[in-house]
């Protein structure tokens, strides 16, 4: 269940001592906690799981990676994570 | 080679099958760990651009299907408690506990919700503070730092009735729990790159290192794969067996240390017991002791369950790399996405899904139509 999608990181704001931001994968955005990324900026790109950013990537490999994870029919995550099934499809370890 | 046109770079991608054809002189079997890359391998017919020789089978990366089912049958349990709203990933409803799945669970009137990240459901505990929301907090490593991160605000935050009913597992020791079982015929590993993204990969030299495996971490695409297959067949043939990180552009060796430290303050390393697989110990994540007053086991008691499983799934054996889909006399008869006996027919990571998915189930026809 491991499955990271990258989106790219539009707002950033402070909840309670917690950094949390908005991401946007494709025409999604979602909330997302970029805690445990360090010098994280608007317009920076991060692989995301389960509305928690792991890892900050570059723009190149994010929008090459987005592509082909969806082609195989695995950002459901991210589009229609609300479905049994259907969501949060492909997230392997 | 016809599968090769649909990749992003099919030039790249022949050069690479090409260059793990010339590197093969024998036989060899890899496991890639993670549903992930089970699921683009059948998709891409990866294990048919590559030499015969090279055999690939499936391992136990899809936590929907090695969650426990005495660990499902908690979970409906609790959920089946009056006044519980019992928040999961959308891909735990389908599960076939002992009794039916969490979807019928709701259709008998229990309140129980998908949520996209378990933050979502530490909100829906703010929101309803007189009701116990719990969350089902499965996954592998790299679903661990957003659980925490649930904890630890509800602790921080004080929202009492937001507990989560955990059911984490390991990699590493389940790799070493494939390696040390009798029958095992895995030679080398493709180790899960978004694992590594979290947690980096030293644990992995160990076990390299100890059971004198290769194991490459390798990210998810079909050129990923490709590569990944290429480098652990380069060691294998070498008689190497080292940690390579195919996934430089995710994965360092450190993994990302903020999101390490958070895990390891909300849980602690405990054994845990895989559907299909078996008890191995220390192979999961439970509450650390400052955060007892979240587990929801602790809280709502539901220790022991009378558990049935179908006599007929044979996906421990699947998910140990000893058999694949094909091999079940149920696969694509009695067991099916609409009507799944195991949890590797229900997650669409699940290696018997991601087989019926893709047609193979017709072969599976072909070659034993006395079966039918």
């Amino acid at each position: 269940m491991c499955l990271s999608i990258p989106g790219e990181v539009t707002r950033i704001r402070d909840e309670g001592g917690v950094r949390m931001g908005d991401v946007r994968f494709a025409g999604v955005v979602r909330e997302v906690c970029l805690e445990c990324i360090g010098d994280v900026a608007e317009g920076d790109f991060v692989l995301v799981h389960v509305g928690f950013a792991i890892s900050k990537i570059d723009r190149e490999e994010a929008e090459r990676a987005y592509r082909a994870l969806d082609l195989m029919g695995m950002t459901s995550e991210v589009k229609d994570p609300l479905s049994p099934s259907g969501g949060r499809q492909e997230p392997g370890p | 080679m016809r599968y090769l046109d649909e990749y992003r770079d099919p030039e790249r991608a022949r050069r690479l099958a090409d260059r793990i054809a010339a590197t093969v002189t024998r036989p060899w079997v890899l496991m890639e760990v993670c549903g992930g890359q089970t699921h683009a391998i059948v998709r891409y017919g990866i294990d048919r651009v590559i030499p015969s020789a090279v055999e690939l089978v499936h391992g136990p990366g899809c936590p929907v299907c090695v969650t426990s089912l005495e660990m499902i049958d908690r979970a409906h349990a609790i959920a089946s408690r009056p006044g519980v709203i019992f928040t999961s990933f959308g891909d735990m409803l389908r599960v076939p506990g002992s009794r039916g799945d969490l979807l019928a669970l709701r259709g008998r009137g229990a309140d129980v919700r998908i949520v996209y990240s378990p933050l979502d459901a530490l909100r829906i505990a703010k929101a309803n503070p007189d009701r116990p929301v719990v969350f089902f907090a499965v996954g592998f490593e790299t679903t661990a730092p957003a659980n925490a991160m649930a904890v630890w605000r509800a602790r921080r935050e004080g929202v009492a009735n937001f507990s989560i009913l955990v059911s984490h597992v390991l990699t590493p020791p389940v790799i070493g729990a494939i390696l040390q079982s009798g029958g095992n015929r895995v030679q080398g590993f493709l180790a899960p790159g978004h694992v590594c993204a979290v947690m980096g990969f030293r644990e992995y030299e160990s076990l390299a290192a100890r059971y004198r495996v290769p194991m490459v971490v390798t990210g998810f695409e079909p050129l990923d794969l490709l590569e990944g297959i290429w480098m652990a067949v380069r060691q294998l043939e070498a008689g190497r067996a080292e940690v390579e990180n195919q996934y430089v552009r995710a994965v360092s060796r450190e993994g990302n240390r903020a999101a390490r430290d958070l895990v390891f303050e909300v849980f602690e390393v405990s054994d845990r017991k895989w559907r299909g697989v078996g008890s191995i110990p220390k192979s999961g994540f439970k509450l650390a002791h400052e955060y007892r007053a979240h587990d929801a086991e602790r809280i709502f008691e539901v220790a022991d369950i009378d558990t049935r499983e179908s006599p007929l799934c044979i996906s421990g054996q699947i998910l140990r790399g000893l058999k694949k889909p094909c091999d079940c006399p149920a696969f694509a008869r009695q067991c099916t996405p609409q009507t799944p006996l195991g949890a590797t027919m229900v997650s669409s990571e699940g290696a018997c899904a991601a087989y019926y998915q893709y047609g193979r189930y017709l072969e599976a026809e072909a070659a034993a139509p006395e079966r039918a």
